[in-house]
């Protein structure tokens, strides 16, 4: 059974063998069928973790008041069962952490308010065609973006009273869209998807309009099948993305896409591929904004942390490489659907 | 007048003869090893979708398109479909994956390809069949789910 984990790290050092370990806090059970992704509340004093799962619910864990996060007192406060009639993909919260919107199979978006510690179904959004993969938040908190196995992206603009509109329906990717991961300080959307490419969104200067800004795959670098998952760094100036090609790829992202001039120069660029290290599928990958470590989770069950690498060569040549720090096997019994850093603390689930 | 099949006239082969290897297991001794007989045995019957026909008697499956690595968790199986375009072979490969999830130890890792060139649109299908949240999402489709357990049926004695 594909479950949930809460893990600790042991604080890194900075030397070429750094001691960076794993230590389980503490396994979540309770879903009835695999977990697919997990998500920390982003702010608060304690410490909420959201997760859903094939058995179409979503669970809130929380750990008991005055302990640490990395103590194993973590226990199922919620479970929210009412907003989906099958699997639910993947749960993001708005950025103040009021509200969770959930992805699921049924082709819906669901949406949860939560407030004094106590949840409430808003509403369901309907639209898509089929499998909703994924849900994400701008960095502000009033965009929301979906994806789906209809090959679309859709831009929610949120309004008050918990109002959502659909303001731009995203044509452009050839097949299903796996993930959606926004910029951490700008506008600038993410997909990623079974086409092979990762696609990036704008709005155009003038209007409501969004479109593709650039298309990272053929005929320059990138992965050559479905691109899982994304993660941009603190600052946003470099994105990871993992594959079932069985590697990682880091990207430079710092060239603002939002400015719509159609400079080269002014585009983001491959700046290295992570192979040899993965045997199967990479399902997700996450940048810590704490650390800076990579980490990633695949189907052969491990959980890999890379960190960029300091060694004399890749100075020398001016290019950027990274090294696997820890791998981390049987980190389950089974895939590792979904990494995630907590934003504070050195814990990763 | 019924829709036309796919394809009418199959090849239809002998069934290869059954060791009794299942009995002699249970007094043995040594850890369960799975091997390449064994995943053949929980495949074999497995009917075809459009025929009264099991894999095993179309050649769909053979022993030798199977592979195991016991001490790697892992099995590769590869079918081959009884016409280059033939539209079934997807549900034929969601019933290998359905009937092996249900029978192996969860450690396992299943790959499942068409055998190259065996199909017009192979690339698709394999990539299709080895998508674990595509295979997850058809599994949670009523309708194909039910033509998939109709080719299950016979292996369920």
């Amino acid at each position: 059974m594909e479950g949930v984990t809460a893990t600790g790290e042991a604080p890194p050092a900075r030397s070429p063998s750094p001691g960076v370990s794993l230590r389980l806090v503490q396994e979540l059970e309770g879903h009835e069928d695999r977990a697919w992704g997990v998500a920390w509340r982003p702010c608060g004093g304690s410490s909420v973790l959201a997760s859903c799962s094939g058995d179409k619910t979503v669970r809130i864990w929380e750990h008991a008041s005055g302990s640490s996060p990395a103590s194993a007192t973590w226990a199922c406060k919620a479970v929210l069962d009412s907003s989906h009639t099958r699997t639910v993909r993947q749960i993001s919260w708005s950025p103040n952490g009021d509200m969770l919107a959930s992805a699921s199979f049924d082709a819906t978006i669901g949406m949860w308010e939560y407030v004094g510690g106590d949840f409430s179904f808003i509403a369901s959004f309907e639209g898509h065609e089929n499998e909703v993969k994924s849900v994400a938040w701008n960095s502000a908190g009033t965009l929301m973006a979906s994806c789906s196995r209809d090959k679309s992206v859709w831009i929610w603009e949120v309004l008050p009273g918990h109002e959502f509109e659909c303001v731009s329906v995203l044509n452009g990717h050839t097949q299903d869209v796996k993930m959606l991961v926004w910029h951490p300080s700008l506008d600038i959307l993410v997909s990623t998807s079974y086409d092979n490419t990762i696609k990036v969104w704008t709005e155009d200067g003038d209007g409501d309009d969004w479109h593709c800004a650039q298309t990272l795959g053929p005929p320059g670098r990138g992965h050559t099948s479905t691109v899982w998952s994304a993660s941009f760094n603190a600052t946003g100036d470099c994105l990871v993305t993992s594959s079932d090609d069985l590697t990682l790829i880091v990207w430079d992202t710092s060239a603002d896409l939002t400015n719509s001039g159609s400079d080269d120069s002014a585009k983001w660029k491959h700046l290295t591929t992570i192979s040899g290290y993965h045997d199967r599928t990479i399902f997700s990958v996450n940048w810590s904004r704490l650390n800076g470590f990579i980490a990633s989770g695949a189907g052969d069950d491990c959980i890999r942390i890379f960190v960029e690498s300091e060694s004399q060569e890749s100075a020398q040549e001016g290019s950027q490489s990274y090294e696997l720090v820890h791998k981390h096997e049987k980190a389950h019994t089974a895939d590792v659907n979904c990494v995630q850093w907590h934003p504070k603390v050195s814990l990763r689930c | 007048m019924a829709p036309a099949l796919i394809n009418a006239n199959p090849v239809v082969h002998e069934k290869k003869e059954r060791t009794a290897k299942l009995q002699a297991n249970y007094n043995d001794s040594s850890p369960d090893v799975i091997d390449e007989l064994e995943i053949f045995d929980h495949v074999r019957d497995i009917t075809d979708p459009e025929h009264p026909y099991s894999l095993e008697q179309l050649n769909v499956v053979t022993e030798d398109s199977i592979f195991v690595d016991d001490s790697k968790s892992y099995v590769k199986i590869t079918f081959t479909p009884t016409v280059q375009h033939c539209s079934m072979a997807t549900i034929i490969g969601l019933s290998l994956r359905l009937k092996l999830l249900r029978c192996l130890p969860p450690r396992f890792k299943v790959d499942i390809f068409l055998a190259p060139g065996s199909h017009s649109t192979e690339a698709a299908i394999n990539k299709q069949l080895n998508d674990k949240e595509r295979v997850a999402a058809a599994f949670e489709n009523p309708n194909l789910v039910d033509l998939v357990e109709k080719c299950l049926v016979s292996t369920e004695e």
